[in-house]
């Protein structure tokens, strides 16, 4: 037999992979490094990280299962992939756990050296699905991973635990060489990452190239498979995850308005990356701030803001929750903070690592009082980048807290994000108050947006307090006058409500009228998009439209709701947007509701669409 | 940035507010912003430069009786507030005003946190021993048994000493005063504005409505010298109207000693309030009326870098290091790749 013949390639439109194993397997390391790869070869991607709430639950455990899947396209895409056409199991645990998501006829490849009788205990199994048949309906490849790796490295002398540990770039290699990705990108990366410790460096290198090797001599797969380039937008990019995304939009927006930035945080997850992400920026003047507590991180924001910074902190739903006395504060004293919510599965501690959408109402009506604020969403990974910059650019021009909510999916996932011209972005035109203006001076007074005057400690002539205690319209005094107060509610309130007019107006994707509108909000946009989309493309009249400001709403959002019969709402909560669309509106919306920790596959909207048009 | 080199002259005067004060006649919070106002001017700070801080309860108000920038926070929160504006703001003199309920029950957290970091705030602890605010419950610092209204068969609440809480935390300044003393309130209102770092000054304040005479043993003037210990860098710790009565070691415990009788000052401790390990500091912090004079004055005063120097100093740093960061250069860190 020829091992060196060269066998099929496969052309391929879009495929969805997963790598999974052991928390400590350097599955998420792998995923990224395959995502890279993919990115720089020039195909769309679309990834969902998937990791356990333990940081080391006991090696082989289904608890311990940690997984990356990728999506990756020669088309324009938008969710990591409903079914999952390709999977790594370095173990019984990750296999059993995994395996539902694999499509039918899908590949999987697992590490057959882990399949030992102890593993598949602690893994649940009685018998080994790779021997009962239990597998049948998948083409199953079993590579003796653990084997071949340290085979491929015994010559480095760098000990067996070290070489054990390259196993997953001995699966990258094997998987890359299937999906003939470059290696160059990745081996950069080792070369970059152990430059201090070169014999590691090697070690992963080699097991790289092992595994692809072993795959074009193998006989085990008869093709390889190839995605072409996918026709993005000229431009230059970068592969961005939301948290990135979140905190190069601060930083950006700080610029813009030509100051500091002052970012408190309290270590949560799936918030802190933004957190570690800003410490690394402090040649721009960004002062980062580990609070002590939540408390903490919202209120020394709120006296970052009143000492004139670009003010901003992050968090995740049960830090909202503690957040929110000291968020009134922001309302009552009308300062310019943004304040992000990567939101998690809860209710309270919920599920810390799975993504779920429930905090809307949290953040529009979660305060004692009538306590308006402006409520932002980000629809994407590389879309927060933006959402960034307007949560600043609305906080310091209605001199309003505003919360801008993302996600654990599009914080964690990834995909391009066409780089911008710095010098294009607009700025952020921030005015401060002088001592030249010190004789008309009055701490609530209010421009034509009814925003209050920012006026800076330091500045002579200006000197005046905020607070808590309602305060007496203009002067600032305190007031306890009935009267005053409903002026100062009713005020707030307006503020607020006038934020409509910097706003985009509702954008529908497909026709403006039809017979039903997919209206949804944060990081559902790719799968509801894709499902109105594939709907449509099949002669259903059904568009899709996508909210990323949702207090204020558009102001068009009334008139795009009563263009269509029928308005559904998917959500990965009991439905909150539904509630605040059908009080808005009186538009009787139907809702598709799911708490699984998980994203919206298509195909659940798209079949939940089909059934509202029978 | 403030080149101003001929300083206005400031009184007192100039740090009143048009505010109505609304405290009760004859609550101790009155001399304290007497003596704050006094202290103020002195200090050779322009007046926009000050921001004092508060949070909720009777002390809390004091923002807004002092013609500052000012921001009356939320309950227990000055510490944490007034740690962004000074974090973003290293040139502002900030200023807390608290209480013990405020700073030590709700907000205790922030207190041992900020005091820890040694971020550069004054801190003026109103201790009334009493919920003032709220009409008369017992606090964080009532003494154990107390009837108060939300304690009508006494308390079974141990009480905290600020000052201990204090040392426990790190803090680089902590001293006592007592609002009927002005003469020495004023002088450690002085020493604590001259501080790097965070002040802790606890001030036993009267509450005249609720808890009247809390303190009378220290501040009825006729008994005074007997029942507190005026703390001096350097000097041995004598106290009575006589001075003659001294603070000796005994062990590792204090005891009250009378002089004479062979028994020398140079058997009583001395004061060291900057002694590198806060021992005797944590000692004074305990000793409690009626078995030990109270100390007033400073505890401890020692240097270490404080948080928003250091934070600064990092920016500062960074920038010489990889220069001022470009936005270009930011989105370019990673792999680009380009699509034409
Ligand atoms: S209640 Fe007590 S502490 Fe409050 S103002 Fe009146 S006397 Fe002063």
């Amino acid at each position: 037999m020829d091992t060196l013949t060269k066998k099929s390639v496969q052309q391929l439109d879009e495929v969805a992979i997963r790598f999974c194993g052991d928390s400590g397997d350097g599955m998420q390391l792998v995923g990224t490094q395959f995502t890279n790869a993919s990115a720089i070869f020039g195909n769309d991607v679309s990834t969902l990280p998937d990791f356990p709430a333990e940081i080391r639950a006991p090696a082989g455990s289904l608890a311990g299962v940690s997984g990356f899947q990728i999506n990756f396209s020669s088309r324009d895409i938008h969710t990591p992939g409903d079914r999952v056409n390709a999977m790594i199991a370095m173990n019984p645990a990750a296999l059993r756990t995994n395996i539902k998501d694999v499509e039918v006829g899908g590949i999987v490849i697992v590490n057959d050296d882990a399949f030992s009788k102890s593993d598949l205990q602690k893994a649940g199994y009685e018998s080994n699905p790779l021997e009962d048949g239990s597998l049948s309906k998948y083409r199953v490849y079993r590579v003796p991973i653990t084997k071949l790796n340290n085979e491929a490295l015994k010559d480095l002398n760098i000990g067996a635990k070290a070489a054990g540990r390259c196993k997953n770039f001995y699966a990258l290699g094997l998987v890359a060489w299937l999906y003939s990705r470059p290696l160059e990108p990745t081996i950069k990366w080792i070369q970059d990452k152990f430059g201090k410790k070169p014999e590691i460096a090697e070690a992963n290198i080699r097991a790289l190239k092992a595994g692809y090797y072993y795959g074009e001599t193998a006989e085990l797969f008869p093709t390889s498979f190839r995605i072409p380039r996918a026709k993005l937008a000229p431009g230059r990019y970068r592969k961005l995850t939301g948290n990135e995304a979140v905190a190069l939009g601060l930083v950006t927006a700080a610029e813009l308005a030509g100051k500091p930035l002052f970012y408190a945080s309290y270590p949560i997850t799936p918030a802190s990356d933004i957190l570690h992400q800003l410490s690394m920026y402090k040649n721009f003047g960004v002062k980062t701030f580990q609070a002590e507590d939540e408390i903490a991180a919202m209120a020394s924001t709120l006296g970052a803001a009143f000492g004139g910074a670009i003010a901003a902190t992050g968090t995740s739903g049960p830090g909202l929750a503690l957040k929110m006395e000291a968020i009134g504060l922001g309302v009552m004293t009308e300062l310019p903070v943004v304040i992000v919510d990567v939101q998690r599965g809860g209710p309270s501690t919920g599920l810390p690592t799975k993504t779920e959408q429930a905090d809307l109402l949290q953040a529009v009506c979660g305060r004692n009082g009538e306590c308006p604020l402006c409520v932002l969403a980000a629809r994407s990974p590389a879309d927060c980048f933006d959402m960034a910059i307007w949560a600043v650019r609305i906080a310091t021009k209605y001199m309003v807290p505003v919360i801008l909510l993302t996600d654990g999916y599009i914080g964690n996932g990834a995909e391009p994000w066409v780089i911008p011209d710095p010098e294009k972005l607009p700025k952020i035109e921030i005015k401060h108050p002088t001592s030249a203006d010190a004789s008309s001076f009055l701490p609530y007074q209010r421009n034509e947006h009814l925003a209050r005057p920012w006026a800076l400690p330091g500045t002579p002539g200006l000197a005046h307090r905020i607070g808590g205690i309602e305060k007496e319209d203009g002067a600032g005094h305190i007031s306890y006058d009935p009267l005053n107060h409903q002026k100062m509610v009713d005020l707030r309130a307006k503020k607020v409500a006038g934020i409509v007019k910097d706003i985009p107006p509702l954008e529908v994707n497909g026709d403006p009228q039809g017979d039903l509108l997919v209206l949804g909000w944060g990081g559902t946009y790719g799968a509801l998009l894709s499902a109105a989309s594939r709907a449509r493309a099949e002669g259903h009249r059904v568009s899709s439209a996508h909210l990323q400001f949702l207090n204020p709403f558009p102001a068009n959002t009334g008139d795009v709701l009563s263009r269509f019969k029928k308005v559904l709402i998917p959500e990965l909560n009991g439905g909150q947007l539904r509630k605040l669309i059908r009080a808005e509106y009186l538009v009787d919306a139907i809702g598709l509701d799911k708490v699984q920790g998980k994203p919206f596959l298509i195909s659940e909207v798209y079949e939940k669409i089909i059934s509202l048009l029978k | 940035m403030h080149h101003d080199t001929s300083l206005p002259v400031l009184t007192a005067k100039d740090f009143t507010t048009d505010q109505d004060v609304r405290w009760c006649p004859g609550c101790g919070d009155y001399s304290i912003l007497a003596q704050m106002k006094k202290v103020l001017p002195t200090l050779g700070i322009p007046k926009e430069n000050f921001v004092f801080v508060s949070g909720i309860g009777c002390s809390s108000r004091f923002p807004y009786y002092v013609e500052t920038y000012g921001f009356h926070g939320i309950h227990g929160r000055a510490p944490a507030i007034a740690t962004g504006v000074k974090a973003a703001r290293p040139d502002l003199s900030v200023w807390v005003a608290t209480g013990d309920g405020d700073g030590l029950s709700i907000g205790g957290n922030h207190m041992i946190h900020t005091m820890r970091r040694n971020v550069d705030l004054k801190i003026l602890l109103f201790n009334n021993r009493i919920y003032g605010l709220t009409k008369g419950q017992y606090s964080p610092t009532s003494e154990l048994g107390k009837l108060t209204k939300s304690s009508p068969m006494g308390t079974v609440d141990n009480p905290i000493h600020p000052c201990s809480l204090a040392v426990g935390a790190e803090c680089t300044f902590i001293a006592r005063a007592l609002d009927a003393d002005v003469k020495h309130l004023e002088y450690v209102l002085q020493r604590a504005a001259a501080h790097k770092g965070t002040a802790f000054v606890e001030i036993y304040q009267n509450c005249n409505v609720f808890n009247d005479g809390a303190f009378d043993y220290a501040a009825v003037k006729d008994h005074r010298a007997e029942h507190v210990l005026y703390l001096e860098h350097g000097k041995p710790m004598i106290f009575g109207k006589n001075r003659d009565k001294g603070i000796r070691l005994n062990g590792l415990e204090p005891e009250v000693v009378t002089l004479g009788n062979g028994m020398t000052e140079d058997d009583l401790l001395f004061h060291d309030e900057s002694a590198s390990e806060p021992v005797l500091a944590l000692m004074l912090s305990r000793m409690t009326h009626p078995q030990f004079p109270e100390p007033l004055g400073i505890f401890r005063a020692v240097k270490r870098p404080t948080f928003d120097e250091l934070l600064d100093e990092q920016v500062k740093n960074a920038t010489k290091r990889l220069g001022r960061g470009r936005l270009a250069a930011m989105y370019d860190d990673g792999e680009t790749w380009e699509v034409s």
